[in-house]
């Protein structure tokens, strides 16, 4: 048997980096491509030591940039490989031609994002300004919370992009340092078991893939009304991910005995009068916070983001309506509007949930660490917005 | 025992981020949750390094950095001088250091115990480079009494292999015996 | 610490990231990292130059009779050491010289 098919359960105390590279060896890519960029570059060591110990069979190709990365995963997409990348901010805008190639061809890459601020003030520090510039390329994105999060989305990820009726590359992003860099418990499940989760995929119907030597081609010239058919079927697809990330989580759960909500997950929403939206690694130190108010007798809950791309309008109203304040912690900034981008995506909903006081917090910039007493202020804020009193919109924090 | 955080400084190239690591990994076998993670801006040798290790009974859900360290790790005695290298340091708290000397004064009123020992001389002497992290996990495991010897070592089996397992288990085996604990009231 | 845009209180005093390298350079006293410094012996050295032409931060400095190493951005990284044809310069632990209590 070979080492691959002989990766069995266990759980070891991995840093989120590799427990991406397990999730994506685990998956049996066909072929890899990336490039090495603080503070993914684990990541992508860790699959080429499993590569050359025969733990992962692929074809690792060492490319020379990150924009070469995103067109050889495109093209082998396209001629029907299961394929993996990774990369963070100068990365990321680097193949930010290719990666409007790979959505316009509907090709199921999934790619690792882990996030660091992008160029202009050099900073090797995380931040999700990265995802916020790539935002309508095309790919669906999803944010993890913990390791054991990102090893599963992962696997996740590649049943949702290659499902028939999505073929939509994925991005899944994490936090760098706080998540890339941290050490935790990660229960690595046994590789049949995710052979079995992906096995729905080959019951499905198979999509177009180029073969050498057929007259077959993607990439034709999408004249008049051909390229707004495409996009219109691409913005379908999108509509239709929302759904299906619901129903992928509850598999998952049913395989492997974790769920993580689907496309938002609530804590303590339900009997709540303010709430506090984010995502990523605050969501963790958040819910210690919300559980200390709690005890005070505040009632306030949390929605973490799960789905950025397509943003989770439904299920984000449902979990939002009725409540009397609503704050959206940001760690990026949205040029246009003067606050964050997430809390500009949450406002727009505003007549879905009623027209409340909403307010935007942004934090965590450049590996500025989003620290409990942060997360109090924030709380203590919006709370106070909704007994009426008058409030800043926007807040910068520390 | 409640949940302990410890603070670990050092220089890139010194083992910070692995001895932080490798102390996750050793609690994971006592049984505990565990976070660890580092901090720092350019990968290079030399250049300070902070990372930080929790564990817990209960599941670790905070993913901040360390604040109100129960126990500290100095790495390389020239961080001493760093002003901010004590604060937030909890009453009755606990430092290992890399010295060939004992501490003259008590550099923080909260500072109860030290342990202290020559690991960059134990390392070159067990392992041939200065690689002290291994010696000062096994100084902590006596000087905190949190966890065994036999722990470590078996932690340190997710990392090393070989020769290189045995060299450092011995190194952590000198730790253990020779730090020398200064106490202060 | 509160972000603020007060001029007074800004690290930056332009709207980018630009940083005056002769009268503020924004970057770490690189000599906090070292962990040896290059110790000249006076009467081996012969000014000859060579270990300000190795150095590859540039900072040996010609001290009329001999050379030595500027440390507030000395890295430790021994080239000098290495390259001095007279063997005048000898590496020593930051041990040594360290403040070994925090003020």
């Amino acid at each position: 048997m070979s080492a691959q098919n002989r990766v069995s359960n266990q759980t070891k105390v991995i840093t989120g980096n590799a427990a991406a590279a397990y999730g994506a060896m685990l998956c049996r890519p066909d072929v890899v491509a990336a490039y090495p960029i603080t503070p993914q570059s684990e990541l992508i060591e860790q699959l080429a030591q499993f590569h050359a110990d025969g733990i992962l069979d692929c074809e690792y190709v060492t490319v020379e940039g990150e924009n070469s990365a995103q067109n050889v995963v495109c093209g082998a997409s396209m001629a029907g490989g299961r394929t993996f990348t990774a990369t963070s901010s100068y990365g990321l805008v680097y193949m930010y031609d290719a990666m409007f190639n790979t959505a316009g061809y509907r090709a199921p890459v999934v790619m690792i994002n882990v996030n660091r601020e992008p160029p202009g003030i050099h900073a090797v520090c995380s931040g999700q300004q990265d995802m916020i510039s790539v935002r309508d390329t095309g790919w669906v994105q999803l944010i993890a919370e913990t390791c054991q999060e990102i090893l599963d989305l992962t696997i996740q990820a590649f049943r949702l992009a290659e499902d028939y009726s999505i073929q939509l590359p994925v991005i899944i992003n994490y936090d760098g340092y706080y998540l890339s860099f941290l050490a935790e418990s990660v229960n690595i499940p046994a590789i049949e078991d995710v052979d079995k989760y992906l096995s729905v995929l080959k019951s499905q119907p198979k999509r177009p893939t180029l073969i050498p030597g057929e007259a077959i081609g993607c990439g034709s010239h999408g004249i008049g009304m051909g390229y707004v058919e495409l996009r219109r079927k691409h913005m379908a697809a999108m509509d239709r991910v929302m759904p299906i990330v619901d129903v992928i989580d509850e598999e998952f759960g049913q395989a492997f005995g974790r769920r993580y909500g689907g496309q938002i997950e609530t804590y303590r929403t339900e009997d709540a009068d303010i709430v506090l939206v984010t995502s990523g690694s605050a969501v963790g130190t958040a819910r210690t916070v919300i559980d200390a108010k709690r005890e005070e007798g505040m009632k306030v809950g949390l929605v973490k983001l799960r789905l950025y791309r397509p943003f989770p309008v439904l299920r984000l109203s449902d979990a939002l309506k009725g409540k009397k304040a609503i704050g959206v912690l940001d760690r990026s900034i949205c040029f246009g509007w003067g606050c964050g981008p997430l809390y500009m995506e949450t406002k727009a909903i505003s007549s879905n949930i009623g027209h409340v006081p909403m307010l935007s917090f942004i934090d965590g910039l450049a590996n500025m660490d989003i620290t409990k007493e942060h997360i109090g202020q924030m709380i203590d804020t919006i709370f106070k917005a909704s007994q009426g009193d008058s409030y800043q919109e926007v807040t910068w924090l520390p | 025992m409640s949940g302990k955080e410890i603070r670990f400084h050092g220089r890139g190239g010194q083992g910070a981020v692995m001895a932080a690591k490798m102390l996750a990994s050793v609690m994971a076998r006592e049984g505990k949750h565990v976070a660890s993670f580092p901090m720092y801006g350019f990968e290079r040798r030399g250049m300070p390094v902070i990372a930080f290790t929790r564990f817990n009974d209960e599941i670790i859900r905070e993913k901040t950095q360390i604040y109100a360290p129960d126990c500290l790790m100095v790495i390389d005695p020239t961080l001493l001088s760093l002003e901010t290298l004590f604060t937030g340091l909890k009453p009755g708290g606990i430092l290992i250091l890399n010295s060939p000397r004992q501490l003259e004064t008590q550099p923080s009123q909260n500072l109860e115990k030290a342990g202290i020992i020559n690991a960059t001389h134990v390392a070159l002497c067990e392992i041939g480079r200065d690689i002290p992290n291994t010696c000062l996990i096994g100084a902590m495991a006596k000087t905190t009494g949190w966890f065994s010897l036999d722990s470590v070592i078996k932690g340190m089996e997710d990392y090393l292999t070989g020769s290189m397992l045995k060299k450092n288990i011995r190194n952590a085996e000198r730790g253990y015996d020779e730090v020398e604990v200064q106490r202060w009231q | 610490m509160a972000v603020t845009e007060k001029k007074e209180c800004c690290i930056f005093e332009t709207e980018a990231s630009w940083s005056y390298a002769n009268s503020h350079l924004l970057c770490l006293k690189t000599g906090e990292w070292r962990t040896e410094r290059p110790v000249v012996n006076r009467e081996i050295c012969n000014s000859c130059g060579i270990c300000f032409t190795y150095c590859p931060p540039q900072c040996m400095v010609d001290d009329g009779d001999y050379y030595k190493a500027n440390l507030e951005f000395c890295k430790g990284c021994g080239i000098c050491a290495k390259e001095c044809p007279k063997g005048a310069i000898t590496m020593r632990s930051e041990g040594d010289y360290a403040n070994e209590c925090p003020k």
